[in-house]
């Protein structure tokens, strides 16, 4: 396996892949996922988890829905830090969803060590028992709460810890895979920050962000209700169920930010926290390119700006030709515009905005496949109400000013605004983005 | 001519009527009672099948919008002047309730002063919405919340006896929906009082349509999941729907000019009779392509279709209206057509025939007494309104059948 090419940058990996396997004289199929190499690295995980010793064990809570964030024994708060137990993996995202300049921190826990199943566009398939947290916090000017709070870096861990000094830890959200399906429950941090409460009503927390331009903005940060918490993560609005919505191939493909020099998808792998099907097999999977810009030269690639449908690209594949699908960092300035654009777009807006999702009364499918007016191009508004901010069409290439979604990304009238939950201010550097992507467009609307 | 481009602010008698409204509106509102919202929201949250919520009368205050995704819940308030939900202070949620499930009924309350909609049910099947009031209250303006009930992508709908007030799109909005009866119902100062959209299946009886921009409109917009056709609107009382149009630019219904009675845009099988259409200043009933509607037909999917067909107009009583449409273009249309004292038909159509069909006859059949058919001439950028006064629209249509309510709703 590819954990023995410490490149985590999956857009080399097609190259760096054919040395590796060259150098290992194999295949990916021989060499199979139980890799020696894999072995190894996991091994040394484990070691170096077990080199702590937990406060906390994580709990599977099959039915209740505890009082005490601490009762999931994922994460704790203890001496000036907060603790991951023995188990739980921190990950991040390529590009993650914005939630009014909020940190977090995303961990994940499997009973018995049982892997996710590989899904190449949807969230992995957890076991029943997976416990995700995604705890949102903020850099703050002081150590006591003042309901200031600033834009900030994510803070690293260090030793399975985490340092609190000069933040303030404001909720956890707990997504638990029980038999029936995933639940979403949500934790406020106490006053003394020593443990988080579940709030199923949500709260609002009124908050004063100084932007890194020193301009200070009042607002209220809402915790959502745990049916909110559906109307992000019921991402098929048919089924209604609750999914995972971060823990998905395209979002995962990054550099690991906790384990240096390894790719996140390579780690979860070492770790035996993913595993493929049969049917999902990479060689097997599709080999439709996320973003047009993307798409390498060559016969087995469709032509940039095709819409390949998933049975189309769903062509078996030799090694040299696999990739893991992957969104850009939106932030990185050196991959295309376009590929930073849609992973943002896909973040933000693709939970609802997809097919199926909760948004498909309007028409606008943002996942990274999507083209042409379904993605917004010239597409006028259908259900929008005023969210149109008097402007014809979601996108008008080259006119970013005329675009409803710059509009609804700049609002912060909840009556206009996108997304609908979740955000206070608006993001500046998010919609700079968007804003210079369709002013790069060309073409007019008819 | 482009009916995107006839709507022209304010006219003098809007004008009166918004201050009418003004002065309608400013009673002094009791405080309300914010201590309720948690319990609400925990009912909602902990809600079962089978549950009835019940909202005690009183004036309660939101600042975040309600969701409710359990099948099988009924809410259920004092009337709806007695429990009043105010989202007045709201500072999330892009509604005032959201309602995701099944078997879903909702009555005797109120829900006022949302940022976006008032009341959204979204996929569900057998629903219910009986004497339940939206207001956006104060004058009609732009700021107001989209939609006062907005059922989307549902099935077997009864919407009675309800009220919406203000919204700055539409009051009472079905959108891609099947089996759909809206019936006793009442909405004024909206945009557009009732819309029906990409829907299949709809009865609108009994309502009463009034001071909006539009009265009853049944459009079909394109690249959505499902069309639609076969609406009946008959015993409704339309009437001086003239306020001025105060929905925001690109929106759909931002294009209907005010005075506009019954608007059909790009649907078909639709049919309007026993109506009591009067006072509607631009014309009493439209019929329109796509092409002339003011949507964006941009990226519209190769089958869609753009053109209406079977629209079906009779035995309505049509009185007054016509004569002062809104904007520039259509007041020339109408001194060129009836002179300066004179008013529009009772139906203007824009003339577009899909060429799959035959004639003006598959697309509109009037038998309607003395009311008259402009055909605008929109394909040939209007150079030759006319009046068909050659009985091409002197035919009929197989009349649509009942809707009937099914599974739960059967027999209501």
């Amino acid at each position: 396996m590819r954990v023995a090419n410490r490149r985590a940058e999956n857009s080399k990996w097609r190259q760096t892949r054919l040395q590796a396997s060259k150098h290992a004289g194999q295949s990916w199929r021989a060499q199979g996922k139980s890799a020696g190499q894999a072995v190894l690295v996991a091994a040394a995980f484990l070691v170096s988890a077990c080199s702590q010793q937990p406060e906390t064990a994580p709990t599977f809570h099959a039915d209740d829905n505890p009082e005490r964030l601490s009762d999931w024994g994922m994460i704790a708060a203890t001496d000036g830090a907060l603790k991951l137990s023995d188990g739980v993996t921190p990950y991040d995202l390529a590009t993650p969803l914005f939630s009014d300049y909020a940190l977090k921190l995303r961990t994940v826990w499997t009973p018995d060590g049982k892997p996710a199943i590989y899904n190449a566009d949807e969230a992995f398939d957890f076991p029943v028992g997976t416990v995700i947290t995604k705890t949102f916090y903020y850099p703050t000017p002081e150590n006591a709460w003042t309901g200031d709070v600033q834009q900030g870096q994510e803070r690293g861990i260090h030793d399975r810890r985490m340092a609190l000094d000069h933040l303030r830890l404001i909720e956890t959200r707990v997504l638990v895979r029980r038999e029936a399906g995933w639940d979403a429950l949500p934790y406020v941090w106490n006053e003394d920050q020593s443990d988080a409460v579940l709030k199923r009503t949500g709260a609002v927390i009124p908050m004063t962000l100084t932007r890194d331009n020193g301009e200070m903005e009042p607002f209220a940060y809402l915790v959502p209700n745990a049916n909110q918490c559906a109307g992000c993560h019921a991402t098929n609005a048919t089924t209604k169920a609750i999914q995972p919505i971060g823990p998905k191939a395209r979002h995962l493909n990054k550099p690991s930010s906790f384990m240096e020099g390894f790719n996140q998808l390579d780690h979860w792998l070492a770790k035996g926290l993913l595993t493929f099907s049969s049917e999902n097999s990479p060689l097997l999977r599709d080999a439709r390119p996320l973003h047009p810009e993307e798409a390498p030269a060559g016969p087995a690639e469709s032509r940039p700006g095709d819409a390949v449908s998933k049975d189309e690209g769903r062509a078996p594949q030799d090694e040299e030709n696999f990739q893991f699908p992957r969104n850009a960092d939106w932030s990185d300035e050196t991959a295309p515009l376009a590929a930073r654009a849609r992973a943002y777009l896909d973040a933000n807006c693709s939970h609802c905005h997809n097919p199926n999702g909760p948004a498909d009364t309007s028409g606008l499918d943002l996942e990274p496949g999507a083209s042409g007016p379904a993605m917004g191009h010239c597409k006028a508004p259908i259900a929008a109400g005023r969210g149109t901010g008097g402007r014809p069409y979601d996108i008008v290439p080259g006119r970013p000013d005329l675009s409803i979604t710059v509009f609804r990304m700049e609002t912060t009238d909840p009556g206009a605004m996108m997304p609908e939950l979740g955000r206070a201010v608006t993001h500046e550097e998010g919609v700079k983005l968007v804003r210079e992507w369709i002013a790069a467009m060309e073409g007019v609307c008819s | 001519m482009n009916l995107n481009h006839m709507r022209k602010p304010a006219f003098a008698c809007a004008a009166l009527m918004l201050i009418a409204a003004c002065g309608e509106k400013q009673e002094a509102a009791a405080p309300a009672d914010a201590s309720y919202q948690e319990t609400l929201m925990g009912q909602l949250l902990d809600a079962e099948p089978g549950d009835v919520i019940e909202i005690p009368e009183g004036r309660f205050a939101f600042d975040r919008s309600l969701s409710l995704t359990v099948d099988g819940v009924t809410i259920k308030g004092a009337g709806m002047d007695k429990s009043v939900l105010t989202f007045a202070g709201q500072i999330a949620g892009a509604e005032g309730l959201l309602v995701t499930a099944s078997d879903f009924t909702i009555e005797d309350l109120a829900i006022e002063d949302t940022k976006g909609d008032a009341l959204k049910i979204s996929e569900g099947e057998n629903i219910i919405i009986r004497r339940v009031r939206t207001e956006w209250t104060g004058e009609p303006k732009t700021e107001n919340g989209a939609y006062g009930i907005y059922p989307v992508q549902v099935k077997n709908l009864l919407m009675e006896e309800s009220v919406a007030i203000g919204a700055s799109d539409a009051g009472l909005y079905i959108g891609q929906s099947q089996n759909v009866v809206i019936r006793n119902n009442r909405a004024e100062y909206n945009v557009a009082g009732i819309e029906i959209e990409n829907t299949f299946d709809a009865d609108v009886y009994g309502n009463v349509a009034t001071n909006n921009t539009g009265g009853i409109l049944v459009f079909n917009m394109p690249n959505l999941k499902q069309p639609g056709a076969r609406t009946r609107v008959f015993d409704n009382e339309i009437y001086e729907n003239n306020t001025k149009n105060f929905g925001l630019e690109g929106t759909a219904v931002a294009s209907v000019p005010a005075g506009s009675g019954v608007v059909v845009t790009s649907n078909d099988n639709v049919e309007i009779f026993n109506n009591d259409i009067r006072d509607n200043k631009t014309s009493n009933v439209i019929v329109a392509s796509v092409f002339s509607s003011g949507l964006a037909t941009e990226g519209m999917e190769d089958d869609f279709d753009p053109y209406p067909e079977g629209i079906y107009v009779y035995d309505n009583a049509f009185d007054g209206g016509g004569d002062n449409p809104d904007g520039l273009d259509l007041q020339a249309l109408k001194v060129a057509v009836a002179g300066p004292l004179g008013r529009l038909p009772d139906v203007l159509w824009d003339g577009y025939v899909d060429p799959a069909l035959g004639g003006p006859g598959d697309v509109l059949c009037v038998q309607n007494g003395e009311a008259r058919v402009l055909n605008v001439d929109s394909p040939n950028d209007n150079k030759s309104p006319r009046i068909a006064d050659d009985g091409v629209h002197d035919c009929a249509f197989e009349k649509l059948p009942a809707v009937e309510l099914t599974g739960p709703l059967a027999g209501l």
